[in-house]
């Protein structure tokens, strides 16, 4: 057996995902690092149907690498991501992030190994691609999946899930779909956290500093649960609001859409 | 007299001669500190970071409040950007009929290469053009900061008076602008009344008695003191905010009003451009007009637009003298991908959305342009071999909301990634060993190697495991994780990694196990 349906009662045939396999990216901090997000993404996906295949040979989307500076370095990345990921219908990622990396920058880094063969590969990989979020809303067409999260949360849109990605109001359409959740609005929401990859080793005062807003933004909202698209924007909010005791938590977006009334 | 010469003491010593303006701070900006090590200093002025903070959100949300009203906002944004393409392609062409409408209209037209050479230029036209004072009078103009014009006067024994209120306040308080738009950004009005109070008796008319905190007063006594220099100067000196081809028209904008009296009262006007402030028609002012007020200042129509085009009979300046300045944009130009940051108006709105910006202000870039455009256009301008122009498009998390105002479409944070790819290939040109690159070769190795990464997965998760129990997160490391873990904790890795569990839960097919 591969799947369950949505709700009992109801045939595998009329769940959103019948039919479909999607090819899971994990994306490479979520494998070592937080396995829950493409845990809850599996679980998910399978819930509604879909098949959920993870294919061995991906590694990382090349983005770190790339957004220093070193383009002959990420070239062989996004070779292998398009090997990696050749044939599926539907690359689906927890990372609004890596998606638009993906998106963005691996057909650029394509024509910058002036390689031709590639940049089709990755030109059919790159259609291929989605966050989480616009899987569920815009392919499967469901913005309620069936959660149960009793718990008040704030939702952080991370800057590459909005503004590269261009996920729009799906992740909030879905939460605001989760029986249970009371959502809190995040003052200054789309001010970025400070982050921005290797920036915060680069800079590490200012991102400090912009983390520090970011978190006292959060705390102010009085959310027990912090949600977000992107593991590593959380890791980043996260680490000041753990060192400030804050007893607010990190979660990802796609592990609230994977919580149900049986789990809790 | 035309150059300042050091004045021997009686004791046969010399020392430098009497400033006719303020001093700014000593140093050329191209040997400012890299940017992580400013803009730890600047964040640690805290009166600093709430002027900023509390002028950066006024000035942003006023922006989007404009912006959004017009619903035709991305295809003016879309024209801008077209039309700048275009003038760009073809800058050539465009500066040849600028020149010769400019001289049909009775303007004379110089071409300076560089800095140094637009500062010969200009200091010899001012000579030429000097009343009974050595003195002229200056509208707010990036051009000319970018040549650090004013020090060349002073240099030659000319006083450059500014005489916009932000870069009056910053000239007389010896400081460097830390902004585009609003240049004293980084004072609050308390500092504003120390500076006048201190400064403006030694340089003319001094503020007057009991001046208080009221912008109305603070911008009285700006005025009562402007005057004078207004009245007296011969020679006015401007930037341009757009150039006019077809026509030889030169477009200026500004809130104040001080620039149209430089623009009337003088009696020579010399305006120093940068040769991508071409529009190619007036036509073309239609859509820049519209861009411009409403990106910058939050405005729908700018308090002042002053057009010429060339001398009129009996009314004004009666000469005029344009500098076109190159200084390195065609260096620019000859990169297609980063000619893209040539398109810019000058609006600042990518400066007021940058979170970077607002926390460390604009000295913290070593330039005259900071914030997001600043550290695309800087590098490209000066080259990427000072360690500050080498460390700019570092000085960004690439989130993006700089483009999404920019009214022009410059892709800022694509150009920020350009930029590092140029630093890194300058690195690797010049040779040696750099941890970094080290790392980043290791680091594409693994990940270019499935095997390699999915050991190093392993290898994490044995690393949770050894950790399970013992700590629930990392607390301060040492460095160079101190500076991820100096202010905030790192949870230890999960004891099972995706793969590990997708392997013991699934078969290869995607079938439950």
């Amino acid at each position: 057996m591969t799947t369950t349906s949505t709700s009992p009662g109801r045939s595998f045939a009329d769940a959103p995902g019948w039919g479909k396999t999607v090819a899971l990216f994990a994306a490479c901090a979520n494998d070592v690092m937080f396995p829950q997000a493409p845990i809850a993404t599996t679980r998910l996906l399978e819930r509604l149907g879909c098949r959920v295949v993870f294919p061995k040979k991906q590694t990382c989307c090349g983005q770190p690498l790339v957004n220093t500076g070193y383009y002959d370095e990420t070239v062989p990345i996004v070779r292998n991501f398009a090997k990696a990921f050749e044939g599926y219908d539907y690359v689906v990622a927890p990372s609004g992030s890596c998606v638009g990396a993906v998106r963005h920058q691996h057909q650029m880094l394509a024509d910058h190994a002036k390689d031709p063969g590639l940049r089709r590969d990755v030109d059919a990989v790159v259609a291929a691609t989605f966050d989480i979020s616009e899987f569920l809303v815009d392919v499967l067409g469901v913005t309620d999946v069936g959660a149960y999260f009793p718990h008040v949360v704030t939702y952080h849109p991370t800057c590459h899930s909005l503004r590269v990605a261009h996920v729009g109001d799906k992740p909030m359409r879905l939460l605001q779909a989760v029986r249970g959740i009371t959502i809190k609005d995040l003052p200054d929401a789309d001010r970025c956290c400070g982050f921005g990859g290797t920036f915060a080793l680069k800079n590490p005062d200012v991102s400090v500093a912009m983390a520090a807003d970011k978190a006292r933004n959060v705390a102010s909202t009085g959310a027990e649960y912090l949600v977000a698209g992107d593991n590593l924007c959380l890791l980043n909010i996260s680490g000041v609001l753990g060192r400030q005791q804050s007893g607010i938590r990190p979660i990802h977006l796609v592990e609230v859409l994977a919580s149900t009334e049986e789990e809790s | 007299m035309s150059k300042k010469l050091p004045v021997v003491t009686s004791r046969g010593g010399t020392v430098e001669p009497p400033r006719l303006t303020p001093a700014p701070p000593p140093g050329r900006l191209i040997d400012s500190p890299r940017f992580p090590a400013q803009a730890k200093v600047e964040l640690g002025n805290p009166v600093q970071r709430k002027n900023l903070h509390h002028a950066m959100t006024t000035i942003r949300d006023k922006r989007a409040r404009v912006a959004g009203e017009l619903d035709n906002w991305e295809d003016l944004r879309l024209a801008g950007e077209a039309i700048k393409n275009r003038t760009l392609r073809h800058l050539d062409t465009y500066l040849v009929q600028l020149e010769e409408n400019l001289t049909a209209a009775g303007t004379e037209v110089h071409w300076a290469r560089d800095a140094e050479e637009a500062n010969r230029i200009i200091v010899g036209l001012v000579e030429a053009s000097l009343g009974e004072t050595r003195e002229v009078v200056k509208i707010k103009s990036m051009a000319t900061q970018e040549i650090d014009m004013n020090e060349a006067l002073e240099e030659a024994g000319i006083a450059a008076w500014e005489t916009d209120l932000a870069e009056l306040i910053v000239q007389l308080g010896h400081d460097r602008p830390s902004h585009i738009l609003v240049p004293a950004i980084h004072r609050n009005r308390s500092e504003v009344r120390e500076i006048f109070n201190a400064e403006m008796g030694t340089y003319g008319r001094p503020a007057p008695e009991g001046l208080d905190t009221e912008p109305k007063n603070l911008a009285g006594a700006a005025r009562l003191h402007l005057r004078e220099k207004f009245l007296r100067s011969k020679v006015a000196i401007s930037g341009a905010n757009f150039m006019v081809a077809d026509t030889g028209t030169l477009v200026i904008v500004e809130s104040e009003g001080n620039g149209r009296m430089c623009l009337t009262l003088a009696d020579t006007l010399i305006s120093v451009v940068g040769i991508e402030k071409i529009v190619p028609t007036v036509e073309d002012l239609e859509v820049f007009l519209q861009l411009l007020p409403r990106s910058s200042t939050g405005e729908r129509m700018n308090p002042y637009t002053s057009m010429w085009t060339g001398p009129a009979s009996g009314d004004g300046p009666q000469t005029m003298h344009v500098v076109l300045i190159d200084n390195g944009r065609t260096q620019v130009l000859s990169d297609p991908k980063g000619r893209e940051a040539l398109r810019c108006i000058r609006c600042s709105a990518c400066i007021n959305v940058c979170p970077v910006y607002e926390k460390v202000g604009g000295h913290a870039y070593g330039s005259v342009y900071p914030g997001p455009i600043g550290a695309v256009l800087t590098p490209q301008l000066r080259g990427v071999t000072s360690a500050v122009d080498a460390s700019l498009p570092y000085a960004s998390t690439l989130c993006g909301a700089c483009f999404d105002v920019c009214p022009v479409r410059i892709p800022l944070p694509d150009l920020l990634v350009h930029m590092r790819h140029k630093v890194v290939e300058g690195k690797k040109a010049k040779g040696g060993v750099h941890t970094e690159s080290a790392i980043m070769k290791a680091t594409g190795r693994m990940f270019s190697h499935p095997r390699l990464w999915a050991a190093a997965v392993n290898a994490g998760a044995l690393g949770g495991k050894a950790l399970t129990g013992r700590v629930k997160h990392f607390g301060p490391l040492p460095w160079p994780l101190s500076k991820w873990t100096n202010a905030r904790d790192v949870p230890i890795p999960p004891t099972e990694s995706f793969r590990a569990w997708y392997a013991r839960t699934h078969h290869e097919d995607g079938s439950l196990k």
